[in-house]
């Protein structure tokens, strides 16, 4: 009964992209009143519709079998006026997995260059910066961890900002300064979608027992500030890093309330990218200040820590690069660490390793895009796996099957907790 | 019958005196050194600046046609040498906004820095230096037809002079590098324009070709507004047209990670 209702789901959900494929094919072929009139007033419309469908490869105590199961529609109105660009950027999809409709406004910004040395953009946005290939130290603007996870596009693992970022430009170098008013955490994985390590369980726990966090909402209150100061010199890309705000997904958990919450955060830290040999290097440095812990005495907020990454690319065949990274977070004040934690509880190692490789093989004139993206840690022992087989069948219409692959020793590792989240999925998009 | 084959070799010195002799014969042949850096400016360096919107249809043995539509904008750093090229994607839909900025050294043995801006991440990717040899986005262009390949890379003979065209052979220094043995590049004689290539495999045979199929003046300067490149192995070809084609705009400081998150105007429309 339980499947064949999914099946029906999912059927519905494919029959719902279909027609919007066909509906999509239509526009093209036959101008309708709302495109002529973005067209008058010279306003861009593109996007996609997509169908996304994906289980989970094992049993789950805590999930349902269906890891997605969405039909979703992009919209993407884009403006050039005199005095500057308007952009927004929209997604509604019937989600079948948690049984409802969704928007999602993904940007809705306004971007100008008031004078030579100042852009300008405010609005709901996209912010990125820093050297990492999905490893993020100085990038402390919002991810969305449970998309990457269930196989949405890449693209969703960054979610947007309300913000306003201010660029600076001058000669001796550039600083960007972005304010957000009210705080944007990550999409973390709450137990809606992925069963996780609970620790106050001590068990893995999904949505038998989902998340609680206390959010920061208050406005002007409850802001962030980060900056990001940088030059490129011979083509070596050099830049210093400030964030004043909180930990993104909950750092901290308030044991009368008995809910997670985002203890506040400072980070300062640097990068520089440029070519190393035949390839392209890069290191980025963070100290992570958890100014609510910083004795590290209090085993409910999390300690500082510091953060390096060392990467390296090169192209290695005729369409086919590698990236590798060598990523480290050393957690301070380890020792008051050790001596505040509840007897029993799995203990956290000082240091914690990553290596990441990335393989990229394009084929058929590069219409076919074979991934592979591998996070390995050998102090947690442990491994997540992201392979992607993408083909554009012709300009409009891509087809994509990939996984996300979870394994390890113990099971409240970083990457193996999501062990029982293992899943297989398949996409068709289409493209205007 | 071994007599025949005896032949052959005084064919090919009698061929040689004859072509060489010809090639002496006309007053106003230059060295072949003159032909083909002039042809190389010609191609790749008119004026300070320039900006085109380009179609280009990729066609498939099948008959399948596949478009990718960017404007592009090149900037010279030395008449002959170093160049930026920033090029903004308008289709296909999925590589719309994109943009991919190339600082290109001309240096023989020196690779280009290369950035990618992917709009949907607001990211900035820095792209390891790649085999030029490669497929430009999908096409059968590859990167060095677009961006030029450096004149040091090659030795060059001038095997024939028509009326209308020099005959330039390219042999690579270094064969391990790339696919061909050699290409012979039609130079006009006027303009200095290559107005075909043509790329012969290792075991000398032809199996690419190049071919500049329409020319207009554009500001004073002769312009190569179509070409088409043909790819006999695989039976596929790729379209280039450019429109817009300007000269001497006054492209600025463009080649920026500013401008990758916020093309200037002049990139987009």
């Amino acid at each position: 009964m339980r499947l064949s209702r999914q099946v029906s789901t999912a059927a519905l959900l494919f029959a719902a992209a279909c027609s919007g494929v066909v509906t999509g094919q239509d526009e093209q072929e036959k101008p309708n009143p709302i495109k002529a009139w973005l067209d008058e007033h010279a306003i861009e419309y593109h996007g996609f519709y997509e169908a996304r469908a994906g289980y989970r490869l094992q049993n789950d105590l805590y999930e349902k079998d269906m890891s997605i199961m969405e039909a979703r529609y992009q919209f993407d109105l884009f403006s050039m006026r005199e005095w500057g660009d308007v952009k927004v950027k929209g997604d509604v999809y019937a989600d079948g997995v948690e049984e409802k409709g969704v928007f999602d406004l993904r940007e809705a910004n306004l971007f100008g260059r008031p004078s030579d040395f100042m852009d300008v953009k405010l609005g709901r946005q996209i912010l990125t910066w820093g050297t990492g290939d999905l490893i993020f130290i100085n990038d402390l603007f919002p991810k969305d961890w449970q998309s990457f996870f269930i196989g949405r596009d890449t693209e969703y693992l960054k979610a947007p900002s309300d913000a306003v970022k201010v660029s600076l430009f001058y000669d001796w170098a550039n600083l960007d300064i972005v304010y957000t008013p009210e705080f944007d955490s990550d999409r973390f994985i709450s137990g809606e979608r992925l069963s996780y390590w609970n620790p106050a369980l001590g068990r893995r726990a999904g949505l038998d027992s989902p998340l609680g966090t206390q959010g920061r909402h208050d406005f002007f209150e409850d802001d962030e500030i980060a900056l990001r100061l940088y030059k490129n010199i011979s083509n070596y890309e050099l830049a210093l890093y400030t964030y004043w705000g909180y930990w993104k997904s909950p750092g901290g958990f308030d044991p009368t309330m008995s809910y997670a919450i985002f203890p506040p955060l400072h980070v300062y830290g640097a990068s520089a990218r440029g070519t190393v040999g035949k390839g392209i290097g890069n290191v980025e440095i963070g100290y992570y200040d958890s100014t609510d812990d910083r004795s590290g005495t209090n085993p409910l907020i999390n300690n500082s820590e510091m953060r390096y990454l060392i990467g390296y690319t090169q192209e290695i065949g005729r369409d086919f690069t590698a990236g590798v990274q060598y990523y480290v977070e050393q957690m301070l004040d380890y020792g008051s660490y050790e001596g505040s934690l509840p007897r029993g509880a799995p203990k956290r190692d000082e240091f914690r390793h990553l290596t990441t490789l990335r393989l990229t093989k394009l084929l058929m004139n590069q219409n076919l895009r074979l991934s592979l993206f591998t996070y390995y840690s050998p102090s947690d022992e442990d491994v997540y796996l992201r392979p992607i087989a993408n083909y554009k069948a012709s300009d409009n219409l891509a087809l994509e099957i990939g996984a996300n692959i979870f394994g390890g020793d113990e099971p409240y590792t970083f990457f193996n907790q999501f062990e029982k989240n293992t899943n297989l999925y398949t996409a068709i998009r289409y493209s205007f | 019958m071994s007599r025949k084959t005896n032949l052959i070799p005084l064919l090919i010195v009698v061929g040689l005196i004859v072509s060489t002799a010809s090639g002496a014969a006309e007053p106003n042949v230059p060295d072949v050194q003159t032909i083909v850096t002039k042809a190389n400016i010609m191609a790749y360096y008119q004026g300070d600046d320039g900006k085109a919107k380009v179609r280009m249809t990729i066609t498939t043995k099948s008959g399948q046609t596949r478009e990718r539509e960017f404007i592009i904008l090149r900037k010279d750093v030395a008449d002959g040498g170093d160049q930026n090229y920033f090029v903004y994607f308008q289709r296909p839909a999925d590589v719309r906004q994109m943009v991919y900025m190339v600082k290109k050294h001309a240096g023989a043995n020196e690779d280009d820095d290369r950035w990618l801006f992917l709009p949907a991440l607001n990211l900035v990717r820095r792209i390891a230096a790649g085999d030029k040899r490669t497929s430009f986005v999908g096409s059968d262009f590859v990167y060095e037809d677009v961006s030029g390949r450096s004149l040091d890379l090659d030795t060059h003979e001038l095997i024939e002079t028509t009326p209308e065209r020099f005959i330039v052979k390219n042999v690579p220094k270094n064969p391990d590098q790339v696919e061909f043995s050699y290409y012979n590049v039609a130079i006009d004689r006027k303009t200095y324009m290559p107005m075909k290539m043509e790329y012969f495999d290792k075991e000398g045979k032809l199996y690419r070709t190049i071919e500049s199929t329409e020319v207009k003046e554009i500001d004073g300067f002769p312009t190569v507004t179509k070409s088409v490149v043909t790819d006999l192995k695989t039976g596929g070809k790729t379209e280039m047209a450019f429109n817009d084609v300007q000269y001497n705009i006054g492209i600025g400081d463009i080649f920026e990670e500013r401008y990758l998150q916020g093309p200037p105007r002049e990139a987009t429309r």
